[in-house]
């Protein structure tokens, strides 16, 4: 056991200036969406419209977090058309939490796409199921999934 | 139609969780076991033998990682990842009540840094914020972004009546 890095502890007040900051009622907005588009996508499984709106919801994912947010379409909505008509908020937020959230979103996605293509219809409904539940605690309680995991991910990977 | 039900299941669960969360979010809890220090004795008890403190491996953990940044009076210990929603508005807050106490500090730490201590004190999520007496030992905990009237009260039960924030505090 060592002490404390301080270096650590005093960077990650530092990266607050100089991180990527981004208008949090963005990643709800889109959460919003994200939710309306699994629900149908639930709904519709194992038919082509499924498959299409499943496929449609990765490339959005993929591109939240490997991209970036700000080419994230439902963000890109929401900034060209929302944000404009609100006040601005109180405050900003980081963007690396909600673009790991996308990577969380995208790795449940990748797993219903290939499930739906090759049929397997019970996967495909678990995965999408998942995600769904984590769109939804962030649009209606501003509630991470992925964030929350984060922790307790690196505490099992590293031993 | 069962993709319909999954909907329903999912959402209602999403929910009941949700609801669930928010109310338990940020709570400050007494320690179960008071960890290290010594147990504070009231006026009136008896005097008793009190056991020579065997410190466990969680407060020798947290001792060794704290080497010479407790506070005097107490020390707030805030545990931070890169990933971490509300950690900002936990520092501020924190930051905030402790400058107005003297005696108290607020340290935090990156949780990703500090693994073996993140395991040793069983610590699942960020921000987890550990309420430690003056001699380190941790008296209250809570995960999640607390309210700042609760640091304050928390503070206040840490530290000696004259140093504690005035009870008309702005809140």
């Amino acid at each position: 056991m060592s002490s404390i890095d301080s270096k650590s502890v005093s960077s990650a007040k530092a990266d607050d200036c100089t991180r990527e900051q981004i208008d949090p009622r963005g990643p709800r907005f889109g959460g919003a969406i994200t939710t309306v588009v699994l629900a149908l996508a639930l709904v519709l499984i194992g038919t082509t419209a499924g498959t299409v709106l499943i496929a449609w919801q990765t490339l959005v994912f993929a591109l939240g977090a490997i991209v970036g947010l700000q080419a994230q379409p439902y963000g890109i909505v929401f900034r060209r058309l929302i944000r404009p008509r609100l006040a601005p908020p109180a405050e900003m937020e980081d963007a690396a939490p909600p673009r790991f959230a996308q990577a969380v979103g995208l790795a449940f996605l990748v797993v219903a796409l290939v499930a739906s293509l090759l049929g397997v219809t019970v996967v495909a409904t678990v995965a999408v199921a998942f995600a769904l539940a984590a769109a939804f605690l962030n649009a209606a309680f501003d509630f991470c999934l992925g964030c929350e995991m984060y922790l307790l991910g690196k505490r099992l990977a590293h031993r | 139609m069962t993709g319909v039900w999954v909907v329903v299941g999912v959402l209602v669960l999403a929910t009941v969780f949700g609801v669930w969360f928010r109310r338990t979010s940020g709570r400050i809890k007494d320690a179960p076991v008071p960890i290290s220090g010594v147990v504070p004795a009231k006026d009136d008890d008896p005097p008793v033998d009190i056991e020579p403190d065997v410190p466990d491996a969680r407060s020798t953990a947290l001792a060794e990682a704290l080497a010479g940044r407790l506070g005097q009076q107490a020390t707030v210990v805030q545990f931070s990842s890169a990933f971490c929603q509300p950690c900002r508005a936990t520092r501020r807050i924190l930051e905030e009540v402790t400058a107005m106490v003297p005696g108290v500090a607020h340290v935090e730490i990156d949780a990703e840094d500090n693994l073996d201590l993140v395991r040793a004190l069983d610590i699942r999520r960020t921000p987890t914020v550990l309420f430690l007496d003056a001699q380190g030992g941790i008296r209250k905990h809570a995960s999640g972004l607390p309210r700042k009237a609760d640091v304050i009260a928390a503070i206040g039960d840490l530290v000696p009546g004259d140093s504690a924030p005035p009870p008309d505090f702005a809140i």
